[in-house]
């Protein structure tokens, strides 16, 4: 499975990266030899093998239905670039 | 006391018990040392008003009873801190200012310690030189031009060059370790679930694992028991009850059995490391301990399988930094998805977008199964192999690092080499479980070298043992000559 | 678009297209916002219509190092849903992470299952009118639901709350066993039934406690193998969802009679002009990536849990019905429009603790229902509660007033919820029931009507209306039918 430009071009749209095409040379080759590198996992057999579903050996805790949190909307909106006193704002969303 | 900072945790924590030396002595002496930090580039923020005033309130009405009473200490700059710039290393976090304290560095504080700055470290930990940072590189105090490993790179080089006391790092594939390696100083990295996750920056959340940066073994146990603990806000969080590693230390490991994996002997690795090896297997032997030769036979999967894993997490992890809530936005574009991807664009660094692109690609449609499925089998695999080991064993000594500490730009534009690093440290944490790296020798430069000890879940107390047998026999003594200073 | 023509053959939906019959085959993946205090992952309150973001948690807006918790009560409403719709509880369950970006997706990904949901397998009976229907649930899931997009506040920003960023969903997933608009209808009416029963999902279409995708698709008719389907995203309401199918299946007919081939993909539908559109423009960017959030551990149930909450469930309407038609000797059809909501079933039982079963049912299924209707209210609304109903029906029965009279009482009830004693005694509306005053009136009319009483006695029946009327006219209406017939018999016989 070779890394070509369309295909870093298809995963830089899926993660929202935009890529500067003088860059994508370069980009191609590094991530070639990564997963040349990665492949290397192609030598094992692991069909009889499960994938590791969990590091811990821990029942999934949780927690009890209680409002024990909420009401900062200051808090929450202090950090954003963009905001005004109750939403968020962003670039208008083209559908 | 003019070489107080160059004392360990330990002992200024006993001065202060005494009543011998004051917090704010100390803080200002770290403080002092800190100004001749431009060199080494360790800090990204300086906290010095906060923690003096901070070291006065200690001062005022001391609380002795406590694990860490009036000592200031800077942290890596991927835990929040409320109220404190928290950057994680990226442009993307520069303007970040948390209004929540992450539950590591609470625990920290609850036992009597303040912060005293906030630490360089590669961008969002992708890196193992330090040189990743959007706030530059870090240097090692060994020597100029040399990188302090990564990605705790500003925590292992600050604590090297005496500017903190102790220090906490995170560690995902080798962060603690691989830079206290270099550094000559001491790292563990934790059981997974022992130290909470919450409010750390997440890079690869079932790899990532806080744990403590320390000049001697004894700080690390000291450390590891103030950071250590449930936390019920992170559902990875093991439910135990709190051990006393530091009263419980020991250098009595008579009768353990230490494995020796073959496979952790690698091509083209310094003459030194071999010999440090040998060196720290005598040693063993002389306390008492017995070495088993064991197999650890998955070993050379474990970076391809951690370069598919930790890629795969982050990718997912770091898509909330997409210039709404918090952090960089970019005011280029007009629409939303124009405003993502300059936003991510700018505000990422090539190394993270590096591993942005790898970790969405193998997640992708078509290319799952082969990827992250099998990744996660092999991951099953290695750890089977430690399973398998402990069975036979109490421990297992490899070197920490395949080289020691390397130039600046070295290996920059060279991935897969950068990668090699971790070659020792990442099945640990693929497996998850513990590790800790002590200083044990130098090479022919004369840097220093690390020795790791790796036991099973929840051994930590163990390791410490055996850490603080091997530390004593070893005396590693570093003498730097301050070079930064000048 | 051309209007197809459909036609309903023996319950059968069909499409006659130029070129032959089409059946159209749907399955619905609903959308139900699990009824619980808190979040899915976090503390931060569910509640409707609070001031924007004031209800969420740092963990809601995915701040830096913020991590899930899951809510205990959420796992247990999902597994008593499965229960209530007959499915088979997983006991090994995994939450995944569904990468996409949108601006009301704080983390960039939603906390779902994917692989391996907390419910698989489980039906759905529905009641038709040419018989019942069982309608295959493929599975139900738990997942985070996603903020709000507001996009007319300003001219060239859009607004986002996060107040619903992270609130409990269950989607349920029903197989493609579905095949008209009505069938639609009825399925979305029956599973918001068992989830109100169940009290695990409060049904509010308007507040978008439920919304479902559709996916349709065509074959021709006996055709065995399913069409190429479109999932037309997010429709808040039934009438929507039907419209949207017409004109979706209607579409597709015309493709494919045109030699055309359907396109897989996802549709909006455009309630303004009533048609489907394609959303493909977003589509291409949609790979969602899905993998186990390495945040959580695999959800395990134990058995006990499971047992106990199958223990506790409360009587759903399928085995309502079954015992109002054994009681009640209710019809199967009246059984199932008093078990449709669990709120009538209550005023049903409630009326008949103390009443007659008979007019209970007849009141209940034919007034009260034309008044709802009427007024646009739901049952829990009406001004004529359960015990003035009961009331109502008792003065019936006991003969203080007629079944005629007591219409006009709930014509006055209907409006202001008076007490049905009240008005019957301030209007004076009792029945004559006094044998002797009713023999006094009778005994005149039959007198001044001496030839009819002649021509009745030859044999001409029909008479006999006649003089009942004239009883009820001269007793301005209030006199008991019955007692008035009795009497009337007796004295025509002499």
């Amino acid at each position: 499975m070779s890394i070509d430009k369309d295909k870093i071009k298809h995963v830089s749209k899926l993660a929202r990266i935009s890529v500067d095409e003088k860059k994508i040379e370069h980009l191609t080759k590094d991530l070639s030899s990564i997963f040349k590198f990665i492949e290397q996992l192609n030598e094992l057999n692991t069909d009889k093998v499960e994938p590791l579903s969990s590091i811990l050996n821990e029942p999934l805790r949780s927690r009890k239905d209680e409002i024990n949190d909420g009401k900062i909307r200051d808090k929450i909106l202090e950090n954003s670039p963009k905001k005004n006193e109750e939403f968020f704002v962003v670039p208008k969303v083209i559908e | 006391m003019a070489d107080l900072t160059k004392k360990s945790l330990t002992e200024i924590v006993s001065l202060i018990k005494k009543k011998e030396i004051k917090s704010e002595e100390v803080t200002n002496l770290f403080i002092k040392n800190i100004k001749n930090d431009k060199k080494l580039n360790s800090f990204i923020t300086n906290c010095n008003e906060h923690a003096v005033k901070k070291a006065k309130k200690f001062d005022k009405n001391p609380k002795l009873d406590t694990l860490l009473p009036g000592i200031p200490i800077a942290v890596k700059d991927l835990f929040c801190t409320e109220g404190v710039k928290t950057t994680a290393g990226s442009k993307m976090l520069d303007n970040f200012i948390p209004n929540y304290e992450s539950t590591i560095t609470k625990n920290l504080w609850n036992e009597g310690a303040f912060l005293l700055g906030k630490l360089n470290c590669d961008e969002y930990a992708m890196g193992s030189s330090n040189e990743t940072s959007f706030f530059g590189n870090v240097m090692n105090p060994v020597a100029e031009n040399t990188v302090p490993g990564g990605s705790s790179g500003g925590s292992a080089s600050a604590l090297a060059a005496d500017l903190t006391p102790t220090t906490i790092g995170t560690d995902t594939g080798g962060s603690i370790r691989q830079p206290a390696s270099f550094t000559g100083t001491v790292g563990l990295k934790p059981t997974y679930g022992l130290c909470s996750r919450w409010g750390i920056v997440a890079f690869a959340s079932s790899l990532d694992q806080a744990g403590p940066m320390t000049k001697t073994v004894e700080d690390c146990a000291l450390m590891l028991e103030a950071m250590a603990g449930f936390d019920e806000k992170d559902s990875t969080s093991i439910k135990k009850k709190k051990e006393n590693y530091s009263k419980n230390l020991t250098y009595n490991i008579k009768g353990l059995k230490i494995g020796i994996p073959k496979e952790y002997r690698v091509d083209g690795m310094p003459k030194e490391i071999d010999k440090l090896w040998e060196n720290g297997k005598k040693i063993l032997k002389e306390s008492g301990a017995e070495i088993i030769d064991i197999s650890l036979p998955n070993t050379k999967y474990a970076l391809p399988t951690y370069y598919i894993v930790a890629p795969a997490e982050a990718s997912s992890n770091l898509a909330r930094y997409d210039g709404v809530k918090y952090g960089f936005r970019s005011n280029k574009g007009t629409n939303l998805i124009e405003m993502y991807e300059n936003t991510r664009s700018e505000g990422f660094g090539d190394e993270v977008k590096r591993r942005i692109l790898i970790g969405t690609h193998v997640l992708s449609s078509g290319y799952y199964d082969a990827y992250y499925i099998k990744a996660q089998k092999v991951r099953q695999l290695i750890k089977n192999d430690f399973d398998e080991s402990f069975k036979k064993v109490d421990a297992i000594l490899t070197p920490s690092t395949p080289s020691a500490a390397f130039k600046i730009g070295e290996k920059k534009n060279d991935p897969i080499s950068m990668y090699l690093n971790d070659i020792f440290t990442v099945p640990v944490n693929l497996a998850g479980i513990p590790a800790i790296s002590i200083p044990a020798g130098t090479d022919n430069n004369n840097y220093p070298l690390g020795l790791q000890f790796i036991g099973k879940t929840l051994d930590e107390q163990k390791l410490l043992n055996i850490a603080f047998a091997v530390e004593k026999k070893i005396n590693f003594k570093q003498n730097l000559n301050r070079w930064w200073e000048k | 678009m051309v209007g197809k023509v459909m036609t309903r053959e023996k319950g059968k939906y069909l499409i006659e297209g130029e070129k032959g019959k089409w059946e159209v085959v749907i399955g619905l993946e609903v959308h139900a916002q699990v009824s619980s205090n808190s979040k899915l992952f976090s503390g931060s309150s569910t509640k409707f219509g609070a001031e924007p973001n004031t209800q969420v948690s740092l963990v809601d807006s995915a701040f830096p190092g913020m991590l899930p918790v899951i809510n205990e009560f959420c796992v247990q409403q999902a597994i008593k849903t499965g229960l209530g719709l007959n499915a088979k509880i997983n006991s090994y369950s995994v939450f995944d992470r569904k990468n996409y970006f949108y601006a009301d997706l704080p983390q960039g990904y939603q906390i779902s299952q994917y692989k391996n949901p907390i419910v698989g397998e489980g039906k759905i009976t529905l009641d038709l009118p040419n018989g019942t229907k069982t309608i295959g649930i493929e599975r139900l899931h738990l997942e985070q639901d996603a903020g709000k997009s507001i996009h007319d506040l300003d001219p060239s920003n859009t607004y986002v709350d996060l107040n619903r960023s992270g609130v409990a969903l269950m989607e349920i997933v029903s197989k493609p066993d579905l095949s008209s608009p009505d069938e639609v209808n009825a399925y979305i009416k029956k599973l918001r039934s068992i989830m109100k029963y169940l009290g695990t999902c409060d049904g509010n279409m308007q507040e978008g406690s439920l919304r479902a995708d559709v996916n349709v698709s065509v074959r021709k008719e006996g055709n065995k193998e399913l069409g190429t389907r479109c999932e037309i995203k997010n429709v808040n309401s039934i009438k929507f969802m039907q419209m949207a199918i017409i004109y979706e299946a209607q579409r597709q007919v015309e493709l494919l009679e045109a030699g055309k081939s359907i396109d897989q993909e996802t549709r909006l539908f455009d309630t303004k002009k009533n048609e489907t559109r394609s959303m493909r423009s977003k589509e291409d960017a949609h790979d969602y990536r899905y993998f186990p959030d390495p945040d959580l551990l695999p959800l395990n149930l134990n058995k006990e849990l499971i047992e106990n909450i199958k223990k506790n469930l409360p009587e759903l309407p399928d085995q309502k019905k079954e015992r109002f038609i054994n009681d009640y000797s209710l019809t199967a059809y009246e059984a199932n429009v008093l078990v449709s909501e669990k709120e009538i079933s209550d005023y049903f039982e409630e009326v008949v603790k103390t009443s007659d079963i008979k007019l209970a049912k007849n009141w209940i299924i034919g007034d009260l229902f034309a008044l709802l209707n009427e007024k646009n209210i739901s049952i829990s609304q009406s001004p004529v509660t359960a015990k003035k109903m009961s009331q109502l029906i008792d003065s019936i029965s006991s003969g203080v007033i007629s079944g005629r009279t007591a219409k006009e009482v709930f014509e006055i009830m209907k409006e202001s919820g008076e007490d049905p004693n009240k008005i019957i005694e301030r209007k004076g509306l009792q029945q004559k029931s006094d044998p002797k005053e009713l023999e006094k009136i009778i005994e005149k009319i039959l007198t001044e009507n001496n030839d009819k009483v002649e021509q009745y006695k030859s044999g001409k029946d029909k008479l006999f209306g006649f003089f009942v009327g004239q009883v009820m006219k001269i007793s301005g209406g209030k006199a008991n039918p019955q007692l008035v017939n009795q009497i009337l018999k007796n004295k025509l016989k002499k």
